[in-house]
């Protein structure tokens, strides 16, 4: 019956998606591992990373489908999560550094010696075991979800105000990770990451299983989310997305399906910042700038919302998009290039790129 | 520098010429009372004297003579001696001025000479000779015919507290005119009196009062340093003069604060009045507000440079050109954006926020591009500079003008809105639009005119904020959420409401700051904002209706 279940809510597209995911997961460790660097397949280990990185917005992205695609919530705040499960993963990171930082006290990270701190701060306390910080990279996103949806959806802020005030959350977060005093690296925020579980984080190896890592949480999370939306519960959703008061007066308790979708997509954004801090080697308070958080609205928008494929499809094309742009002479046009986006996919584009392709190949489907 | 240099020397001279004309007078019956001691030029030679051995002792001696004899050509002298600029030939006996112009004239008959001769030593100094030259100095130069200098000398002799210093304050007092520095004078005699023990008990207490009712920062200092060696009838009166003193500077304190407020929510409203048209009246998300912003200031940059190239004497008009430049060019951007997209995506509100993102980006990047990313310079005309004193505290032009300015566009529009056709129009749009297509109104103009007035409302903010704020492509970020909590913490459609949003939100932050610093003080207030749109999600006025929302 399960699996009647699953091959019911695996469409067409889901397959394909699972497929590509499943080729990735073989295609790229060979060729970084087993393939020799001076050959034509070769892929170099910083490919390797930026595709991880890229996989991680995908998540992220994911989660953001899930909440705006699905129950027409916009948020602007999504940034926040992904950046506080990247915080706890930094902070797990920032302890297995141990004595070897720069000034090699035996447990304060070096920038606490920095500023003067004389023991560790509470909010930092069993970060160095990985399970703990795993907890906290589902629980920090997803209390703060909780509480912040609870306040919003209870009192029935909807619209555009709930997108104003989502992004006045991540504000409010930018300028709180920007202080000293909270003891998160400032400004500088957390990096010089050694080990993750006992391996280097430099490492090939290890980054290739990053990589593998990642792309199993995508693939898991959109089973999950797919699980998700073609649920009941899932109906109610979509069902709320077009006529919030109506399923209101059917008598459904509209805030707490909304409560606990947009947990589960922060909890989910969590997790692929706590997966995109050991890639890319860095978080800091600019994670939560409203831009970010933004951005990610429109890779959403560009891969077609309401699809989950194309929400991981649309992150991916605009980031290797930017990755061309903002390297070399072509950088001061990226922004240009990502406005027009804006502009054209909303209007030109509602469905996303993935709404275009299938309408491109219906119409072929009828006239063959 | 040069320009500037030139301008203070001839405006030195002019003010020296206002002064000697207005206090010809009193200056010269003051004079006539200093001359009453015959023996006052012998005097004055007798204290240059003594400083021809150039021995401490002997200089020392001869500062406190200066100072006795009076003589107005002494604060040349001290000042020299205080600036390195005293020589003396022991040879010829002669001391050597040289004044600030690098000029040298003999001490006693002022006649200029050529070169300093050979043999010319420098007049040495400690610092304890430094610390009583300045005393005299003050003490002399309250015979100065420049009144800014005659206050700045009051305030000296108030930080001396030199009893010697008396009797000139008392006869200066007795002929000053200006209230500014009769006040300075009143101040500086009380502190002496306070601070001598050797003064009748009953003046002391006056002086102690005096004190206490002026209420400034020095004034409190002084009396605490007198409490602790003071006993009975003066000792209260300190006490209650502290008191006093501290209420006062609460007060002040609270003034200012309560300013600075005034001035922080009418920076809010102005950034956000343009808001409140296009979000409040029409509904429309426009995250490009601020990039209009930016480009007003921009406009007043490229004005004052076009000005300082051309014709530098309109200087002082470069912002009353820039103001209709900046509304009329941000306004038919705002047309171009409304025709253009936003015509398009109307009722699908979170479609048009991501499409003005966009159109926000591209003009943040294109500004960027024409005028590269660095900061750049917008200088403030003579009537924007400046500040003055308003009962002990400090008030900016620059924030007053733009205090002024938010109240008249704000009070222009709601003059628009509600007394011309246009205004009319846009409310009737707003309330139903399909019944005001169908009593003939050219609904997709009025939308168009809207938005570009709501943009050229921005485009002003900007002339006006690019005197207060770094002029950058990245302006207008700044303002973008701020603005957009006031309006919605105001109540959407209400020009009154996002008045008092901005004011309040503009106090409440200053007041915070002082007890939980600038960022935290902004956290806290964004907070209580989310908390509040919890309980009041239609904003402080929320119009009044029946629709179930959409």
């Amino acid at each position: 019956m399960i699996l009647a279940r699953l091959l019911e809510m695996a469409d067409y597209r889901g397959r394909i998606f699972l497929a590509l995911l499943a080729a990735l997961a073989v295609l790229v460790p060979i060729a970084n591992l087993l393939v020799p660097p001076d050959s034509f397949l070769h892929i170099g280990t910083g490919t390797v990373v930026l595709l991880g990185k890229y996989l991680t917005y995908a998540i992220l992205a994911l989660a953001l489908d899930l909440v705006w695609g699905y129950c027409g919530i916009l948020s602007l705040g999504h940034g926040a999560f992904f950046a506080l499960g990247g915080y706890a993963m930094g902070m797990y990171l920032m302890r297995q550094i141990g004595p070897r930082g720069v000034y090699g006290h035996p447990i304060l990270p070096d920038f606490m010696v920095f500023l003067n701190f004389t023991e560790l701060p509470v909010t930092w306390w069993g970060f160095d075991n990985f399970l703990y910080a795993m907890l906290m990279v589902v629980l920090a996103p997803g209390l703060l979800a909780f509480v912040f949806g609870w306040l919003a959806f209870r009192s029935r802020v909807t619209g555009v105000y709930l997108s104003i005030i989502t992004q006045a959350l991540t504000f409010a977060l930018l300028l709180a990770f920007f202080r000293n005093d909270m003891g998160f690296g400032g400004n500088n925020g957390l990096t010089d990451f050694k080990d993750i579980l006992g391996f280097n984080v430099q490492a090939q190896s290890t980054r290739v299983v990053l990589f593998l890592a990642t792309l199993l949480t995508l693939a898991a999370a959109y089973i999950f989310a797919r699980f998700m939306v073609t649920s009941s519960f899932g109906k109610v959703l979509i069902a709320i997305r077009d006529a919030e008061s109506r399923v209101r007066f059917l008598g459904y308790r509209v805030e707490h399906y909304k409560l606990a979708v947009f947990v589960v997509s922060a909890v989910l954004a969590g997790i692929a910042g706590a997966l995109y801090v050991p890639q890319v080697g860095i978080i800091n308070p600019s994670e939560f700038s409203p831009t970010n958080s933004i951005e990610a609205v429109v890779w959403v928008a560009i891969g077609g919302r309401g699809t989950l494929v194309g929400a991981a499809l649309g992150a991916f094309v605009v980031n290797v998009l930017k990755s061309f742009f903002t390297t070399g002479s072509l950088a001061a046009y990226w922004l240009f290039v990502l406005g027009g986006l804006f502009v054209l996919v909303t209007i030109a584009l509602p469905k996303g790129i993935l709404g275009a392709l299938e309408k491109l190949a219906a119409k072929r489907g009828t006239r063959s | 520098m040069q320009r500037s240099m030139a301008a203070s020397v001839g405006m030195h001279q002019s003010l020296m010429k206002k002064a000697s004309m207005a206090g010809f007078l009193a200056m010269l019956v003051l004079f006539a009372a200093l001359l009453s001691i015959p023996a006052r030029a012998q005097s004055y030679d007798a204290a240059i004297d003594r400083f021809l051995s150039d021995s401490f002792p002997d200089t020392e001696a001869g500062i406190s003579a200066l100072q006795a004899a009076g003589d107005a050509r002494g604060v040349a002298v001290l000042d020299a001696l205080l600036d390195r600029r005293l020589f003396v030939v022991a040879a010829s006996r002669t001391v050597l001025v040289r004044d600030r112009a690098g000029q040298t004239n003999d001490a006693r008959t002022g006649q200029t000479v050529a070169e300093a001769p050979a043999g010319a030593v420098m007049v040495r100094l400690n610092n304890r000779l430094r610390g009583l030259a300045q005393a005299a100095l003050g003490a002399m130069t309250l015979l100065s015919p420049d009144p800014e200098r005659r206050r700045l000398a009051a305030e000296a002799v108030f930080r001396s507290r030199d009893a010697s210093a008396l009797p000139a304050i008392d006869k200066t007092l007795e002929t000053e005119s200006v209230p500014r520095v009769r006040a300075a004078l009143r101040e500086a005699r009380a502190a002496i009196l306070l601070a001598d023990a050797q003064a009748p008990m009953a003046e002391r207490i006056a002086a102690a009062a005096f004190i206490g009712e002026i209420g400034d920062q020095d004034g409190i200092g002084l009396l605490r340093q007198t409490l602790t060696n003071a006993q009975g009838q003066l000792r209260e009166a300190v006490e209650a003069a502290i008191k006093r003193a501290e209420f006062t500077q609460q007060l002040r304190r609270a003034g200012q604060t309560f300013w600075f407020g005034l001035s922080l929510g009418s920076v809010l409203l102005l950034a956000a009045i343009g808001l409140a048209i296009t979000f409040g009246v029409m509904g429309v998300i426009n995250m490009a507000h601020g990039e209009m912003v930016m480009i007003g200031a921009y406009v007043t940059f490229v004005v004052q440079d076009l000005i300082r190239a051309n014709a530098p004497h309109l200087f002082d008009w470069s912002l009353p050109i820039a103001l209709p430049l900046a509304f009329v060019i941000t306004g038919l951007i705002g047309i171009v954006i409304e025709r253009g997209i936003i015509r398009f995506l109307y009722g699908r509100p979170l479609e048009t926020l991501l499409a003005t993102f966009g159109v926000s980006l591209v003009l943040q990047q294109a500004v960027r591009t024409a005028f590269g990313p660095t900061n750049r310079e917008v200088g403030a005309p003579s009537y924007m500079s400046g500040s003055f004193d308003f009962i002990g505290m400090q008030i900016t032009y620059g924030r007053l003008w733009i205090l002024v300015f938010t109240f008249a566009v704000f009070f222009l529009l709601l003059a628009v809105l509600k007394a011309t056709a246009l205004g009319l129009h846009m409310r009737a749009v707003t309330q139903n639009r399909r019944m005001a297509a169908s009593m003939g109104i050219r609904t997709g103009f009025v939308d168009a005119m809207t938005f570009g007035l709501g943009s050229g409302i921005a485009g002003l903010a900007g002339v006006a904020l690019s005197q207060i704020d770094n002029v950058s492509p990245n302006l207008g970020q700044s303002y973008i959420i701020d603005s957009f909590m006031v309006v919605v913490f105001g109540g959407v459609g209400n020009l009154w409401g996002t008045l008092v949003a901005a004011f309040t939100l503009g106090i409440a932050n200053k007041v915070l700051e002082p007890f939980v610093g600038a960022v935290l003080g902004k956290i806290l207030i964004l907070v209580l904002l989310i908390l509040f749109i919890q309980k009041r999600p239609r904003g402080l006025f929320a119009l009044k209706g029946r629709a179930v929302e959409q």
